[in-house]
């Protein structure tokens, strides 16, 4: 028993030796994904191949997490002298990237060609105060997903252009008892149901901070925003477990046909028309948010992400070398089915937009309308306290109107 | 043999224990003391000394007593509720029956199942829409609606203590029987023929032999109980409306996702104390209960 | 002996089947999930039987090819058995004396009582600082490293299990030995550890499921395949882009057998190790 337990020791201290000693290659990068929504894994990791079949000397290590974790575990690296040469950083952190010093200002490094080629809206993903932290990578936005069938069968000829109209259709359909509540958003404790506020906040001409930099978001549009999700709640016409759903579980319900409306990402588009996935396979209609009647057309939310070099890199070049081919516009038509280029021209490219025509339809208006949320060093607390307001006046605790002063005062800002 | 040599001879023995304990966690210990006093962010500009000024901004804030209640909350009825089905559970495995040692080696299986695993698990049986608990209860007919049992404020930490409590009942189960089963069998026959009842035959012949190892199993589920992390980060992170937040994810939100490490510092040492204060009130109330024995 | 009335024995019956219901019941469903096809498991109301029996998410998990989602599971499987291994071995290694010396000892119990202490610590507390310092000896994301941690978590707790083992055993049996001329560690190997095996094997088997069950330190401090380990793998699934819940069962599956079997073949180390006095005089 003894001389079972000590050879096993001292195996398993071997192996954590082996385990835990360096790969032979000249450079090493470490890179940070996330295992959520836009690029799949698999893509990801097919990019990167491609990329050290070009630069045999480099190797990258890639790393995926839920999109919860994207911002701690960046921060928590580097405040602890770095370990990721490249990250992967939503549209909303840049201000307090840039202010605590993680990424590395690129504005050098662009050239005109990258300036020009990719879409302005882009841009403004990687930017804060004048400066360029990165090359835009995933961009993307949220669009009203319906379900086809669900509305021929309601007598509804055409998906709504309006959020009132989102409301009444909903209703028809729930009066013809085609479904008890058709639909479905991710309204849970968490960025996704700030995404969906933002969204509507920017159709009924709202914004988040005044000329000062001090909350605006508890009054005009920021206000009818929220009054709206709360009363779609209220009236039974929103799926009442939204408000403990993320991204994932509206795809669920969505391509489970439980649903006949969904706000959701561009990924969501060909894994619900794929029939090894989904239910609702062919019968997957795709518009841009709607807007509001005398303010917009459609609304769309910001929610690109890009990728920078952290300035704990030890391999800087080799890390914006990486950048460039992942963001390059080869590279993003060849894998746009889950996420569409940032590239002005991929738009008109039969490669890119064969088979989703809609999709790229609807990505041409919502993408020109795309609404920033507020770029504040302090975002992940002005988050928090509308992610509780949201929730809030949801769930009946408090009015809309309470709920957004109770945010705008414990915002920091 | 001299003492002054038994006594260096044993902190000889422990030495490997405490040079373990100080390099792993005395420093970190020591090192989260010292930044409880600063304002230190996580990245970027090292911390000025700002004194009592986090900790006094937590004790007045609502987030710390909202995840004080939340903890507490989850702490009381998740032991006691471990605490009383554990021992019932071992009264009834006491007794002889058909069966027996099959329902024994069932007790095992919630005991070994992993932390994350179970709240995994339980999150897919309240799932709303195609979840387990919302079919079957609709299916018997006690519920006439499927209800969002994680997205309502007034019910997700009660279903996230029924998931705990489900895993660690179990444990303590497993405990008090292996206890009651030190009690010497003509004590107990002895009892009945004295014509004990039942009550108290459970307050003077078993409770003594039980005391002792319920008391440990109370303490190490207390500290457990306040230290909740893992259960709650897989199955509601905090929400909704911050109803299960507890203050160790609340540590977690300031430390790491608005990286006030200072101030998650100062959290941190306040649960520290909390935790420590009831435990040391156990652990004096074990010695007692040692010495008599 | 005692004769149970007939309204005794349905009681004692009737709580043994809740019981054994209420015990069983999710863990059955868990598997059940793990082989019902994706239709099954959306239906409404859900169908508790599987009409078409799916096996390929076993396949999906447990799988040889490279840079497929089965072997980085397969890999979080392996790195949690060595994590785990690793910290038990080093835990009772630090353990043994320690223990046996706060049993002998009372001089020096107060120093158990402050290593018992940092249980208490929440390990949020802690990680800013670990962090830093596994950074500082590039520990970060490998499995000595956090082995290396969870000694903290597994030591403490082993020293308290076997103390009260060793306090259980007769100093006088020791004493005897000594008085023969025996030196300590001869009276360790051939009386005191003899005597103490089954609560040494209790406090292994413990130490190496809390191991196993570890979330949060697992989570920040590992990245990768090099060293992610099972829990961290199953809370990526259920948080990721998972849509089927059957492949999240199928992880929870996979991830509890270990510890699950571990459990029940040494049930009987289990229970006699819980009496702590196994050893009777």
């Amino acid at each position: 028993m003894r001389h079972r337990l000590a050879s096993t020791a001292i195996g398993a201290a071997a192996i954590a030796a082996f385990l835990a000693s360096p790969a032979f290659a000249e450079t090493t990068l470490r890179a940070l994904f996330m295992a959520q929504a836009a690029y799949s894994e698999a893509d990801v990791r097919a990019m990167t191949e491609a990329f050290t079949k070009e630069h045999p000397d480099v190797k990258v290590e890639l790393e995926f997490v839920p999109y919860e974790g994207l911002h701690d575990k960046t921060v928590l690296a580097q405040g602890s002298g770095g370990g990721y040469d490249v990250v992967l950083f939503d549209v909303i952190w840049p201000a307090e990237y840039a202010s605590n010093d993680v990424l590395v200002d690129a504005t050098d490094k662009i050239t005109p060609e990258m300036k020009d080629g990719v879409l302005p809206g882009a841009w403004t993903t990687v930017q804060y105060d004048g400066k360029t932290y990165g090359m835009p990578w995933i961009l993307d936005t949220k669009y009203l997903f319906y379900n086809k069938e669900i509305l021929e069968k309601a007598g509804i000829k055409a998906p709504p252009k309006t959020w009132d109209e989102l409301a009444s259709q909903a209703a028809t359909i729930k009066e013809k008892g085609l479904l008890e509540e058709p639909i479905v958003w991710s309204w849970s404790q968490a960025e996704a149901a700030v995404c969906d506020y933002t969204t509507i906040l920017s159709a009924y001409g709202g914004s988040f901070l005044d000329a000062d930099g001090k909350p605006a978001f508890q009054t005009g549009g920021g206000l009818e925003a929220l009054q709206y999700m709360a009363g779609t709640m209220k009236d039974g016409i929103t799926n009442p477990n939204s408000k403990e759903y993320l991204e994932e579980d509206v795809r669920k319900v969505f391509q489970n046909g439980d649903a006949a409306f969904a706000l959701n990402w561009t990924y969501m588009y060909n894994l619900a028309n794929d029939p090894k996935e989904s239910k609702v396979a062919g019968k997957v209609g795709v518009v841009p948010a709607p807007g509001h009647e005398g303010t917009s057309e459609a609304s769309a939310v910001n929610g690109s992400m890009g990728l920078g070099v952290t300035t704990t890199s030890q391999h800087k070049d080799e890390a914006w070398d990486y950048v460039t081919f992942m963001t390059s516009q080869k590279v993003q038509n060849e894998y746009a089915r889950l996420s569409l280029p940032i590239w002005k021209s991929s738009y008109d490219d039969p490669a890119v937009t064969k088979g989703q025509e809609e999709l790229v339809a609807a990505a041409k208006q919502s993408l020109a309308v795309m609404y920033p949320r507020p770029t504040t060093p302090r975002y992940q607390e002005l988050s928090q306290a509308l992610q509780l307001a949201i929730q809030s006046a949801i769930l009946g605790m408090a009015s809309p109107e309470e709920a957004l002063t109770e945010a705008a005062d414990n915002s920091g800002l | 043999m001299s003492s002054a040599w038994i006594t260096t001879r044993a902190w000889l023995l422990m030495l490997p224990l405490l040079i373990v304990m100080i390099a792993v966690v005395g420093w970190p210990m020591v090192d989260t003391v010292r930044l409880s006093f600063t304002d230190t962010r996580l990245v970027g500009t090292s911390g000025e000394y700002v004194g009592l000024a986090n900790y006094a901004k937590l004790l007045t804030g609502s987030a710390f007593l909202g995840a004080l209640r939340n903890t507490a909350v989850f702490a009381v009825f998740s032991v006691a509720a471990e605490m009383t089905l554990g021992v019932l559970a071992a009264l009834l495995l006491d007794q002889q029956f058909r069966g027996r040692s099959f329902v024994r080696a069932l007790m095992i299986l919630p005991w070994a199942l992993p932390t994350v695993v179970n709240a995994m698990l339980w999150r897919l049986i309240y799932n709303p829409e195609y979840g387990a608990l919302n079919s079957l209860l609709t299916q018997l007919g006690i519920l006439s609606e499927y209800r969002s049992w994680l997205g309502e404020p007034g019910t997700a930490l009660w279903a996230i203590v029924a998931a705990d409590c489900w895993k660690n009942f179990p444990l303590v189960a497993l405990i008090a029987l292996a206890a009651l089963q030190a009690v010497p069998r003509d004590i107990k026959a002895a009892a009945i023929v004295d014509g004990a009842g039942a009550f108290a035959r459970f307050r003077f012949v078993m409770w003594p032999y039980l005391a002792g190892p319920l008391t440990i199993a109370l303490v190490l589920r207390t500290i457990e109980a306040f230290k909740v992390f893992d259960i709650i980060w897989v199955m509601t992170r905090g929400g909704p409306v911050n109803s299960t937040r507890t203050l160790s994810i609340l540590v977690y939100q300031e430390a790491f996702s608005f990286q006030r490490a200072g101030s998650g510092a100062s959290l941190a040492l306040i649960v520290t104390l909390i935790v420590t204060v009831f435990a040391a009130f156990y652990i004096a109330l074990m010695r007692r209960s040692g010495s008599r024995a | 002996m005692e004769r149970r009335s007939l309204a005794a024995s349905i009681l004692v019956y009737g709580a043994a089947t809740v019981m054994s219901a209420i015990i069983l019941a999710p863990i059955l469903w868990l598997f059940l999930m793990s082989i019902s096809s994706a239709n099954d498991l959306s239906a409404q109301p859900l169908h508790w039987w599987p009409q078409t029996l799916d096996l390929s998410r076993y396949g999906t998990l447990v799988s040889l090819v490279s840079n497929s989602a089965g072997e980085a599971f397969l890999g979080s499987l392996r790195n949690s058995l060595f994590v785990s291994g690793l910290a038990t071995l080093g835990a009772i290694l630090v353990a043994v004396p320690a223990a046996w010396a706060v049993s002998r000892t009372p001089q020096v119990q107060w120093s158990l009582f402050a290593v018992i202490a940092t249980y208490m610590l929440p390990p949020v507390s802690l990680a800013v600082p670990l962090y830093m310092g596994l950074a500082h000896f590039g520990l970060l994301n490998t499995i000595t490293g956090l082995a290396l941690v969870y000694l903290t978590i597994l030591a403490p707790f082993a020293t308290w299990l076997l103390k009260t083992g060793f306090d259980n055993i007769p100093r006088e049996i020791e004493s005897a030995a000594m008085i023969d001329g025996a030196r300590l560690d001869q009276t360790m190997r051939h009386i005191t550890l003899p005597l103490a095996k089954p609560i040494v094997a209790t406090t292994a088997l413990f130490a190496f499921l809390l191991a196993w069950d570890e979330f949060f330190y697992a989570l920040l401090f590992t990245a990768d395949q090099r060293a992610k380990t099972v829990t961290v793998a199953i809370a990526d699934l259920a948080g990721g882009r998972v849509s089927d819940y059957g492949l999240i069962a199928t992880g929870g599956i996979l991830a509890a057998l270990p510890p699950v079997l571990i459990g029940l073949v040494m049930q009987r180390a289990v229970i006699s190790g819980l009496t702590t006095g196994g050893v009777k005089g």
